[in-house]
């Protein structure tokens, strides 16, 4: 009788053991698995407490003509270019992410981490940066101030007539 | 004196701790070394060539000496830091200017830091030129890497904790440069390691577990098994 159910066995149906070990391996796998991806996630916060992408950078009148403000807690600044044009251009370099300075003197943007120069256009002149200065979008409120949104980047061109 | 010594080593607590003789026979001084703990690692025989200094030159014996300084000296500065966006520079200017012996600790876990970068590296170097990568030690030659890669990222985690203008820039560019990953992890692993976009509160916490907790238990149990295989193979 044991014989036959051994034979059994070696013809290919589980044996008792090997079904037990299954269940119980795969059950450790599987609670492994849940813990490291439950790890995984915890280790992700899902709120940050960071500054807000949209913020008020002021009335039009208080820039003057051909001006270049930095908003330092927001790291944009906020450039008229001529009367009336406003554009608000990131002040982050694109190599690695340093806050770059506006050198009046000069006339352009340059960062102090790797020596990236750009104009105030945020085209790249010199040095490592890949890209040239991303511009957010910025629109006039009813309480007459401008208002960048960080979260949206437009294009190269896109300019505030105010 | 003698007798009291005598005394002393026969008393049950002694031999219940040092559980052989006084080591004055062959036999005693074998038992001296497999029964204890710090000793029990050593090879039981070295090669006359493998003692001499100026094989070694003792590069590897002074990395985990400095590990220790680092770990003795970094426990006491966690009595006095907070990892905090408002507390840390404070604490760290605290340690200078305020607590006594505070700059000395600082100093003396600043330096042993630096010191521990190279004295890894030329450790990496001295293996290298004596040829001790070859069989059967290859695999020690990687657990070395990945203990020279720790040591570095200690000195990297280090480095945002005073909270300065130097630590915030640095870990900024760090972290971006994380970003560079391909695949689309990049930017992923760049939000895990800060907590979030910006190096900030989350990515200060972070950095000092990383420094003062997970890297430190990590390099140790690396360091365990560097060590044993090392003399395993006949290294001092």
């Amino acid at each position: 009788m044991d014989k036959k159910i051994e034979e059994k066995g070696k013809e290919g149906l589980m044996s008792r053991r090997f079904f037990f070990e299954s269940i119980g391996l795969g059950a450790i796998s599987i609670a492994a698995i849940g813990s490291i991806a439950l790890t995984g996630e915890y280790l992700s916060p899902n709120v940050v407490r960071e500054p807000p992408m949209k913020f008020k950078a002021g009335k039009p009148e208080d820039f003057p003509a051909g001006s270049v403000t930095l908003a330092a807690d927001q790291k944009v600044y906020i450039v008229r270019a001529k009367e009336g044009y406003f554009y608000a251009l990131s002040a982050v370099c694109t190599h690695l992410g340093c806050i770059t300075n506006w050198k009046p003197e000069e006339g352009i943007i340059a960062c102090p981490c790797h020596g990236s120069k750009f104009d105030t256009e945020g085209n790249r002149i010199a040095g490592p940066a890949p890209r040239p200065l991303p511009r957010f979008s910025m629109v006039l409120d009813d309480q007459g101030q401008l208002v960048v949104d960080k979260s949206l980047v437009v294009s190269e061109e896109t300019t505030l007539k105010v | 004196m003698n007798r009291l010594t005598e005394q002393l080593v026969r008393s049950r607590v002694w031999r219940s701790i040092f559980r052989h003789g006084l080591p004055l026979s062959n036999r005693a001084r074998a038992e001296a070394v497999f029964y204890n703990f710090f000793l029990h690692v050593h090879p039981t025989k070295v090669r006359r060539r493998s003692i001499k200094f100026t094989y070694t030159w003792g590069l590897g014996g002074l990395s985990a000496g400095l590990f220790i300084i680092l770990t003795v000296t970094g426990a006491l500065l966690m009595l006095y830091y907070r990892p905090s966006i408002h507390q840390a520079y404070w604490d760290m200017k605290d340690l200078q200017f305020v607590v006594s012996s505070g700059q000395f600790l600082r100093n003396m876990h600043r330096w042993a830091a630096h010191a521990m970068v190279a004295i890894v590296f030329l450790h990496m170097l001295r293996v290298f030129y004596t040829g001790s990568y070859r069989p059967p030690k290859e695999f020690n030659w990687v657990i070395g890497v990945v203990l020279l890669v720790m040591t570095i990222l200690l000195s990297y985690t280090g480095y945002l904790l005073p909270w300065d203008q130097l630590s915030f820039w640095g870990i900024s560019v760090g972290t971006n440069m994380v970003r560079a990953v391909p695949f689309g992890t990049g930017d992923r692993i760049s939000y895990l390691l800060l907590g979030g976009n910006i190096v900030g509160e989350n990515a200060l916490v972070r950095f000092y577990v990383l420094h003062c907790f997970v890297i430190p238990v990590a390099a140790m149990v690396f360091m365990g098994i560097h060590f044993w295989r090392v003399r395993k193979d006949g290294g001092v």
